[in-house]
């Protein structure tokens, strides 16, 4: 049984104006013990708000469904109150720009002794000595625990975010581009603690980024998202050299490499709006092979191989049978079309 | 393929401080009340020689005579109709307050653009002077002035208008120096834009609704000032304010003769005036802060949907 | 031979001189000093933003100047750009010593000169309409001739810039933009003045990654078929590694090393390049190269190492690297001349 098992997860936000917008749509996936998982996207595809509702921290202007099993049980049953009982002590998270996120007004030690004291996991003076110790495992003095966080620098307050998500003991953690706003090497530093404490501690990781490189190389499968949708499942090394959905690829061709001298695209054209109705793939107006089927019948996400699944109407079909690709621009012609406008994420 | 593309995107919520005052004013029910009380009381004081039953210098009926069916609001010591007396009041209090108010926004709001915006020397000498401005006690200076110039309507109009600037002055600079620091306003700085040109364009359009917001809530204190310089005899006493009204009435005994009329429904009346021009200006200020929806406290929570029956397609 | 002046004899053998030629700029700031600091007569430290930098960049040409947050990359930039004063050094553009220009005398040279700066969501005006942003430069150096010449002039910038058709674009506003068509109209306005020079910071880098190469071929088509000089600043040596013709790395206030990309990249000479480079990471999880990772923190720019102030972090730091501040010369590994590198085991 896996540690985390996402069903069928949709998440809802009313608009001002009285519509909805359907930011998370059926989204599903299984993290094991220790495992390290990507969650990759661009802005608004929804992969923020995913791992929110495993959290359970929305506003009341949300609406949720589907089920969120730890350890077996649906947190999301019973709401907010049920939620609670594991926010912190099972899964705890680590936040966008998490350096900002600390209160400036309380020392680091005492942001680290907080949720000790208020899940009763320690107190006192047994509840400050663990927080040096986390602090210690994040490569951080125990006599920071007395300094502000305005102290330290950016990689370091986000080494103390990362201490405080660990302070409950949990078994997952979710980091929200945890390295977006840091430098290449205080980069380089912070991931490789969060695999260091991934293998020491058996700790799950959830990674979202838009970074596919800090994927490839943190994690050990990724999940991408579009539209609020997963089209594509599978270990890093599939997702690269052999994927299965044509944003995977086009993803990756988006990505400038040091050594390579492949030509880097851009992916013409906007996502979808979500407080619509989409019919047919979400991707298909993007997309540069899509044929008649996509713009009719939504692809759903089948199993291809081990430990590897799709959305795309293309895996269904046998070579000889695919029609014409449609309209859209080859790979590598990007520049006629103008990238549009981004949603709300 | 690309247009339609573009159409389909999701619009962003359009800039809140870019909503028309309409929009604003919708959302905020409380602003549409302020409008509307400022509204009544500027009509009634242009429409106050038209509207006024009765004279408000001559004597038309009892000293002290109580309200009835002929004088609504009863007569003051002199035996003037109140009701005339507030109306004419109003017009001249209102044309104060506006006043004042016009004076301060504009040293006001120039200090503390040029401020803002120059800063380093410029700053300091302004800043300065603010400050000291900032610090005299407001009555103290009303009487110095009443004294050394004797008290009058446009003497009291000078002494509102240079002790309302100050605060104006610190807000506007606050925002200037905010504005300046904007991405594109170095950008046009280095493309080689005059100061003038930059403060024009750039910094004026987006301090002047906080201007209007502030400029609101200023005529309130203004009318909140006059009053009180009045009412202490800093105004030449045979100017009919509110404020004279008032003090006319506790000069004259108004209180121990019994006669409530003399200064409750003037009270009210600049109550009402300020609680309008409040009401507008923190709706003002309201739509101007994005930052107001509703969060994470709140003691509704985020709600659950059943999935049953439902497969991916239904929903 | 020093590296500026075997850059610039190469150069001077092509056709055009290099429109840009920094050379030992120095931008020093002084700390701020409380009263009693003043009274007890310590001595003024200085924040070494810029420690005495020399690059060039020639017509067409395309140069990254890469490296980490507090390297002085930016206020590299602004000062390349006249925004600041330099404490010392030459700026020279278009042969013009820029350090020493009063403001008034820089306007005009500003048409040739302009900036892309990082963040397209504060990069206009929101209160602008797109035709406005476009014009105002014409307006602010008297080009452009009458209202008809100018809207059609922001019209061919908007083609330009690949925002087509330009009609559906004047009047917008920026917030019904995405991140990506503000940049464009960023860089729409600016060649509206026909600049030689254009400074680039980090212009892809707060923009979704599927829309970044399209910027970047932008400018990069912009500057072959305009002959236009592009000083790019970026922390990202895969972005430069692909457009870029040569990089600069920077750190702590200096250049450390520099030359051609490609070279650069495939014989890094520096310790801390070498570094860099070994942390980006690869898109292909099969390529797991082994990470560099320095231990630590950038030291603080006031008070800099003795000697190399690269030393307190470098795996290979001898003794004699605390004595001696390394000087950016050819290095011996490299091939060809004008791969240049500031390290005393080099």
């Amino acid at each position: 049984m896996s540690l985390l098992e996402v069903r069928d997860l949709h998440v809802w936000f009313e608009l001002p104006n009285g519509t909805e917008l359907h930011a998370v749509q059926g989204v599903s996936f299984d993290l094991d013990h220790g495992e390290r998982l990507g969650l990759v996207g661009e802005s608004g595809c929804g992969k923020t708000t995913t791992i929110l509702a495993l959290m359970g921290l929305f506003p009341p202007s949300v609406s949720v469904a589907g089920e969120v099993i730890v350890n077996g049980e649906n947190i999301l049953g019973k709401g907010e109150s049920l939620i609670r009982d594991y926010r912190w002590k099972e899964l705890a998270m680590v936040f966008q720009g998490a350096m900002n996120a600390l209160n400036p007004l309380m020392t680091v030690g005492r942001q680290i002794v907080e949720p000790m004291e208020l899940h009763g996991i320690a107190s006192g003076a047994a509840a400050r000595k663990r927080a040096g110790e986390l602090l210690e495992m994040v490569g951080i003095a125990a006599s920071g625990a007395d300094r502000y966080p305005h102290e330290f620098s950016g990689g370091m307050r986000q080494r103390a975010s990362i201490a405080m998500g660990l302070a409950c003991q949990p078994k997952i953690l979710l980091a929200d581009e945890p390295t977006t706003a840091l430098d290449v090497m205080v980069q380089a530093q912070i991931l490789e603690l969060l695999v260091g404490l991934s293998n020491e501690l058996g700790l799950a990781l959830i990674l979202v980024t838009h970074d596919l490189p800090v994927v490839a190389q943190v994690c050990e499968r990724a999940a991408v998202m579009y539209a609020g949708k997963i089209i594509e499942n599978g270990t890093t090394e599939d997702l690269y050299h052999r994927p299965r959905h044509p944003y995977t690829r086009l993803l990756f061709a988006t990505t400038p490499d040091l050594y390579d001298d492949d030509d880097v695209i851009s992916i013409p054209g906007v996502p979808p709006r979500l407080d619509r109705q989409i019919v047919g793939c979400p991707f298909q107006p993007r997309c540069d092979s899509a044929f008649e089927r996509c713009s009719s019948e939504q692809p759903a996400l089948k199993s291809l191989d081990v430990g590897h699944s799709a959305a795309c109407h293309l895996n269904d079909v046998p070579v000889s049978v695919t029609a014409k690709p449609e309209s859209s621009p080859r790979n590598g012609q990007a520049l006629d079309a103008v990238d549009g406008s981004d949603d709300g994420s | 393929m690309s247009m339609l593309l573009q159409e389909a995107a999701v619009g962003p919520l359009p800039e809140v401080s870019r909503r028309p005052l309409r929009t604003v004013l919708r959302h905020h029910k409380s602003g549409l009340i302020g409008l509307g009380i400022i509204l009544f009381f500027i009509v009634i004081a242009l429409a106050a020689p038209v509207l006024m039953p009765y004279s408000p210098t001559v004597q038309s009926c009892a000293v002290f005579a109580p309200p009835s069916a002929k004088h609504w609001f009863g007569c003051d010591d002199g035996g003037i109709d109140l009701l005339s007396e507030i109306m004419l009041g109003g017009r001249i209090s209102l044309l104060i307050g506006f006043a004042a108010t016009l004076v301060s926004m504009v040293i006001g709001g120039g200090v503390g653009i040029l401020s803002g915006y120059f800063g380093r020397w410029v700053d300091i000498v302004l800043m300065r002077i603010t400050d000291y401005l900032l610090v005299i006690p407001p009555l103290a200076f009303a009487l110095v002035v009443a004294d050394v110039w004797g008290p009058s309507v446009v003497h009291v109009i000078i002494v509102i208008g240079i002790l309302q600037w100050a605060p104006t002055a610190r807000i506007i600079r606050a925002q200037v120096m905010t504005v300046k620091e904007r991405v594109y306003v170095k950008r046009v700085r280095a493309m080689g834009a005059s100061d003038t040109r930059i403060i024009a364009r750039h910094v004026l359009p987006q301090v002047a609704p906080l201007l209007v917001a502030n400029t609101v809530l200023t005529v309130a204190v203004a009318i909140y000032l006059e009053t009180t310089l009045a009412f202490l005899g800093l105004e030449d006493p045979s100017s009919v304010t509110w404020g004279t009204i008032l003090q006319h009435a506790f000069d004259r005994a108004a209180v121990s003769a019994g006669a409530w009329w003399t200064i409750v429904p003037d009270g009210i009346a600049i109550s009402l005036l300020i609680m309008g021009c409040f009401l507008l200006g923190r709706a003002i200020e309201d739509a101007l802060n994005p930052r107001l929806r509703v969060g994470h406290l709140s003691t509704r929570r985020w709600k659950l949907r059943p999935l049953v029956g439902l497969g991916p397609d239904a929903i | 031979m020093n590296v500026v002046d075997s850059l610039a004899t190469s150069l001077r053998a092509d056709v055009s001189a290099p429109l840009l030629e920094v050379e030992q700029l120095k931008m020093h700031y002084p700390v701020a000093r409380g009263m009693t600091e003043r009274l007890a007569r310590r001595p003024q430290r200085f924040v070494h933003a810029v420690d005495g930098v020399s690059f060039s960049v020639a017509p067409g040409e395309m140069l990254a100047l890469v490296g980490e947050s507090g390297c002085g990359k930016t206020t590299t930039a602004q000062a390349v750009l006249r925004m600041l004063k330099p404490t010392a050094g030459a700026v020279r553009f278009e042969g013009t010593d820029l350090s020493t220009l009063s403001q008034r005398k820089m306007r005009p040279l500003r048409r040739r000169l302009q900036m892309i700066y990082q963040d397209p969501y504060e990069s206009l005006d929101p209160r602008f309409r797109v035709r406005q942003t476009i014009e105002e430069p014409m307006l602010i150096h008297g080009i452009g001739g009458s209202a008809k010449d100018r809207r059609q002039k922001a019209i061919e910038a908007l083609e330009r810039v690949g925002l087509t058709p330009a009609e559906l674009y004047l009047d917008r506003y920026p917030h019904g933009m995405s991140g990506g068509q503000r940049q464009r109209v960023a860089i729409a306005a600016s060649l509206v003045l026909d600049p030689v020079l254009l400074i680039a910071d980090e212009p892809v880098s707060m923009l979704d990654v599927s829309v970044r190469a399209g910027v970047l071929s932008l400018l990069d088509g912009l500057r072959r078929q305009r002959d236009m000089g592009i000083l790019m600043i970026t922390h990202d040596l895969a972005t430069a590694s692909h457009f870029a013709d040569r990089i600069a790395v920077m750190y702590l206030g200096r250049i450390v090393e520099t030359g051609p990309i490609k070279e650069v990249i495939r014989n890094p000479q520096h310790p801390y390049t070498k570094a860099l480079l070994s942390v980006v990471p690869q898109r292909d999880p099969r390529k797991m190269v082994k990470p560099l990772i320095l231990t630590g923190e950038i030291p603080s720019p006031i008070d800099l190492p003795t000697g190399c102030r690269f030393r307190t972090r470098c795996p290979m730091a001898e003794e004699r690297c605390g004595q001696i501040d390394p000087e950016l010369r050819t290095a011996v590994a490299a091939k060809g001349d004008d791969h240049a590198v500031a390290c005393l085991l080099a």
